[in-house]
C-alpha cells in the first residue's frame, strides 16, 4: 500500500512540474466556474429553466445538428487566426489589442481584392494578410522607435482602421463594393464566386450550410506553422527571447527593434488572414456603416488566445470550445433567455483567466504536497 | 453654431470625467483599459434607476438619486478590476480587458431582461438634465463636470492623499517605505476612477437622447476617453484641453452634414478619425519626455522592496 502511495505521489509531483498540464488544468477550471457563474446568471434571470433551457441548450446545441456544427466551424476559422494573432504577440511579449483593427485592414483587402479586382481566392487572402502585416506594422514601429506602449497605438489605429475602411467601403454610397439595396458589400456568391474559399465537400457534409469551407483546415495549417516558427526555429526563439527580457536579447546580440515590428507584423498577418477566412467564407457581409462597434471577433481572439494560454495548437481548441457555446447561446429560446449570455459566459471565462496564474500554483500545491508547493510558490513570487 | 458649441459641451463633459478617472487609476499605479466597461455598466445602472423612480419625483431628486447610483455601480465593477489586479496580481491589460467585454454583453443582457423583450433599447426621460440658457441647452453633468475638475486638481495636488496617490503610481516601493499602504492607495485609485466613469457613462448616454440601445455599448467613448488622458499627459487641466479638442472633432462629426462644412465635402468617418489621429502625432513628439506614471502596470509586490 505504501508503494502504491508513493506512486502516486510520484505521479502528481510530475504533473505538478508539468507546465502544459498545469495550463489545461488551469483553463479547465476558469471553464469549470465560468460556466458555473453563468449558470448563475441563468438562475438570476429565470431559476426555473436554468439548467435545462439554459445551460444544457448552450452545451448540446452546438453538435445537435450537422447544420449547427456546421456554424461551429465557420466561425472557429477565423477566431482561431485572430487567436493566433493575439497569442503570438503574448509569446513576443507583447499584447495585442490590435487584432480588431487588422482584422479589418483584412476584410477590406479580401473584399477589395474580390468585388473590385475579382481575383481568386488565395490572392484575396494573401491581400487580407498583407493589409493586416501593414497594420500590425504600425504599433511595432511606435514601440520600437518610440517607446510608446504598443496598447496605446492598437487602440488608436483600430478605431482610425475602421473609420478609414468604411469610408472606403461605403463612399457616400456610391463605392462599387456597396450594394445599396442590402446595405452592406456586395455577396461574393453572387458576383464573385472565384472570390471564394472552396468548399471542397464541406457544406455538404455540414448540412449543406455554404459558409462551410476548408477555411478550418487553412487555420489548423497556420496554426501548426506558428508552432513550429516559435519553438523550433532559431527566429522563434529570438521572437521569443525578446518577450522574456529585451535586454538580456539585446545583450545576446538580438536586434530587438527589428523584432518588434516583426513580432506585431506576423501578428497582424494572421489576424487579417482571419477575416480573409471570415468574408471569403462568405460567413456574412461587411456592413461599412456600422462605425460605433470594432468586429467582435478581434477581441475574441484574445479570449481564444487567453484560454489557450497563448499555445498555437491550444488556440484550435479554446476557439472551437468559444465558437461552440457562442452557437449554443444563440440557440437559447428567446421565451427565457437572450443570446448574449454566452458572451457573458465567455467574458468571465477571461476574466478569470487573468488570474490563471493562481490557479496553476494551487493545482502545483495540491498535486505536489504541501510542503514542496509552498517553496515553488515562493520563489515564483 | 450653437448645435455645435452644444454637442462639444456634452462630449467635453463626458471625455473629461471619463479621462480624470482614468487618471486617478493610472496615477495610483494601475492602468485602467476598462473604462469603456465602466461606462457602459454606470450608463446602464443610471438609465435603470431614472426609470425606477416614480414619476412625481422632483428634478433634483431625480439626479441625485440615478447619478449616485451610476457612480455606485462603476465603482463596484471597478473593483473586480482592482481585486484581480491589486490582491491576484493578475495582467491589468488583460483584466481590463476581460471587463469590458464583460461589460456589453452583461448590459445586453440586463437590458433586455429589463426589457422584458427582445430588444436591448432602454427608453427614458432625460427631461430632469437639462437646462435651457436662452439658445443654448445644457445639461446637469456640466456643473458636475467643473466641480469634478476642480476637485480632481485640488485633491491631486493639495492634498496629503493626493501626494500619496502619486508616490504610488511613481515609485511604490518608496512610497511603502516611509508608511504608506501601497493596496490601499491603488484601491483608492480604481474606484474613484470607476465611480467617474460610471458617471461619464451615464453623461454620455443620457442627455442627448431619451433612449439607448445598449448593443452598442457606448461606441468607443472609453478608449477615446483614454486617449483624452494621455494627450492630457495625466494631468486635470490638460485633460480638459485635450477633452475639448477630441471633443470638438466628434461634434463636427456628428453634425457636418447639416452645416456650411459640408462644402468641405469630408466625411464623418473623417471627422471621428482625426482626434485619433491627431493624438497619435502629439504621442510621437513627446515620447521622449512622456509624463507617464513610471510604474503604472506593474502589480506591486511587497518582497521586491
Amino acid at each position: 500500500m505504501d508503494n502504491k502511495q508513493a506512486q502516486k505521489a510520484s505521479l502528481g509531483g510530475r504533473l505538478a512540474s508539468s507546465e502544459a498540464f498545469l495550463s489545461v488544468a488551469a483553463s479547465l477550471i476558469c471553464i469549470v466556474i465560468g460556466l458555473a457563474l453563468g449558470v448563475l446568471v441563468l438562475a438570476i434571470i429565470n431559476a426555473q429553466h436554468a439548467i435545462g433551457d439554459g445551460l444544457l441548450v448552450i452545451l448540446q446545441s452546438g453538435s445537435k445538428s450537422a447544420r449547427n456544427m456546421g456554424t461551429v466551424l465557420a466561425n472557429a476559422a477565423p477566431l482561431v487566426m485572430t487567436g493566433l494573432s493575439v497569442g503570438f504577440a503574448f509569446k513576443t511579449g507583447l499584447f495585442n489589442i490590435g487584432a480588431a483593427g487588422q482584422y479589418t485592414l483584412g476584410a477590406f483587402g479580401a473584399l477589395y481584392c474580390a468585388i473590385v479586382l475579382q481575383l481568386p481566392w488565395y490572392l484575396c487572402l494573401l491581400a487580407a494578410m498583407i493589409f493586416g502585416a501593414l497594420w500590425g506594422a504600425i504599433p511595432g514601429i511606435f514601440k520600437a522607435y518610440l517607446n510608446i506602449n504598443e496598447v496605446i497605438t492598437a487602440i488608436m489605429f483600430n478605431w482610425i482602421g475602421l473609420y478609414m475602411v468604411n469610408d472606403i467601403m461605403y463612399g457616400k454610397g456610391k463605392s462599387v463594393m456597396y450594394d445599396l439595396t442590402t446595405t452592406k458589400t456586395y455577396s461574393l456568391r453572387k458576383i464573385a464566386p472565384q472570390s471564394m474559399i472552396p468548399s471542397c465537400g464541406m457544406s455538404d457534409l455540414f448540412g449543406k450550410l455554404q459558409s462551410v469551407t476548408i477555411a478550418i483546415f487553412i487555420a489548423i495549417f497556420f496554426a501548426i506553422i506558428i508552432y513550429i516558427v516559435l519553438n523550433k526555429t532559431t527566429f522563434g526563439y529570438e521572437l521569443r527571447a525578446c518577450g522574456f527580457n529585451k535586454n538580456a536579447a539585446k545583450y545576446a546580440g538580438i536586434n530587438d527593434k527589428r523584432n518588434i515590428i516583426v513580432s506585431m507584423m506576423i501578428a497582424g498577418a494572421l489576424a487579417g488572414v482571419g477575416a480573409g477566412l471570415y468574408y471569403l467564407s462568405t460567413v456574412a457581409e461587411w456592413n461599412p456603416q456600422v462605425s460605433t462597434a470594432l468586429p467582435a471577433m478581434g477581441f475574441n481572439g484574445i479570449s481564444s488566445a487567453l484560454l489557450a494560454c497563448s499555445n498555437p495548437i491550444g488556440t484550435i481548441f479554446s476557439s472551437l470550445f468559444i465558437s461552440y457555446i457562442t452557437v449554443g447561446g444563440t440557440k437559447l429560446s428567446t421565451q427565457y433567455y437572450t443570446k448574449e449570455i454566452a458572451d457573458v459566459i465567455t467574458a468571465l471565462i477571461i476574466y478569470l483567466c487573468a488570474f490563471s496564474l493562481l490557479f496553476k500554483n494551487k493545482i502545483r500545491a495540491l498535486l505536489a504536497g504541501k510542503k514542496r508547493a509552498v517553496t515553488i510558490g515562493k520563489g515564483r513570487e | 453654431m450653437f448645435l455645435l458649441m452644444k454637442y462639444t459641451l456634452l462630449y467635453t463633459v463626458v471625455l473629461m470625467l471619463v479621462a480624470l478617472g482614468g487618471m486617478f487609476s493610472e496615477r495610483s499605479g494601475i492602468i485602467n483599459i476598462a473604462l469603456e466597461g465602466i461606462m457602459v455598466i454606470g450608463g446602464l445602472v443610471g438609465v435603470i434607476a431614472i426609470q425606477m423612480i416614480p414619476d412625481g419625483a422632483s428634478a433634483f431628486t431625480v439626479v441625485l438619486v440615478s447619478v449616485t447610483a451610476a457612480g455606485i455601480a462603476g465603482m463596484l465593477y471597478a473593483a473586480l478590476l482592482a481585486f484581480a489586479s491589486i490582491n491576484l496580481n493578475a495582467d491589468q491589460t488583460i483584466g481590463g480587458t476581460a471587463l469590458n467585454m464583460l461589460a456589453t454583453a452583461l448590459a445586453m443582457v440586463v437590458a433586455k431582461g429589463v426589457n422584458g423583450s427582445a430588444s436591448a433599447k432602454l427608453d427614458y426621460s432625460n427631461r430632469a438634465f437639462i437646462y435651457d440658457f436662452g439658445p443654448l441647452t445644457v445639461n446637469v453633468f456640466l456643473f458636475i463636470g467643473i466641480a469634478v475638475l476642480l476637485l480632481s486638481y485640488f485633491t491631486l495636488y493639495k492634498t496629503r492623499l493626493g501626494l500619496r496617490l502619486r508616490a504610488c503610481g511613481e515609485h511604490p516601493q518608496a512610497a511603502d517605505s516611509v508608511g504608506i499602504n501601497v493596496y490601499k492607495m491603488r484601491y483608492i485609485g480604481v474606484l474613484v476612477s470607476g465611480v467617474l466613469g460610471g458617471i461619464g457613462g451615464m453623461a454620455y448616454i443620457v442627455p442627448p437622447v431619451s433612449s439607448w440601445n445598449f448593443e452598442v455599448g457606448v461606441s468607443g467613448a472609453g478608449f477615446l476617453a483614454l486617449a483624452v488622458m494621455i494627450f492630457g499627459q495625466w494631468k486635470p487641466f490638460r485633460i480638459f484641453l485635450a477633452a475639448v479638442f477630441f471633443a470638438l472633432f466628434k461634434s463636427l462629426a456628428n453634425i457636418a452634414s447639416s452645416t456650411a462644412l459640408v462644402s468641405l465635402g469630408w466625411t464623418q468617418n473623417m471627422y471621428n478619425m482625426i482626434p485619433f489621429i491627431a493624438s497619435m502625432i502629439i504621442l510621437a513628439f513627446t515620447s521622449k519626455k512622456s509624463r507617464a506614471p513610471k510604474a503604472e502596470g506593474i502589480p506591486y509586490d511587497k518582497g521586491s522592496r
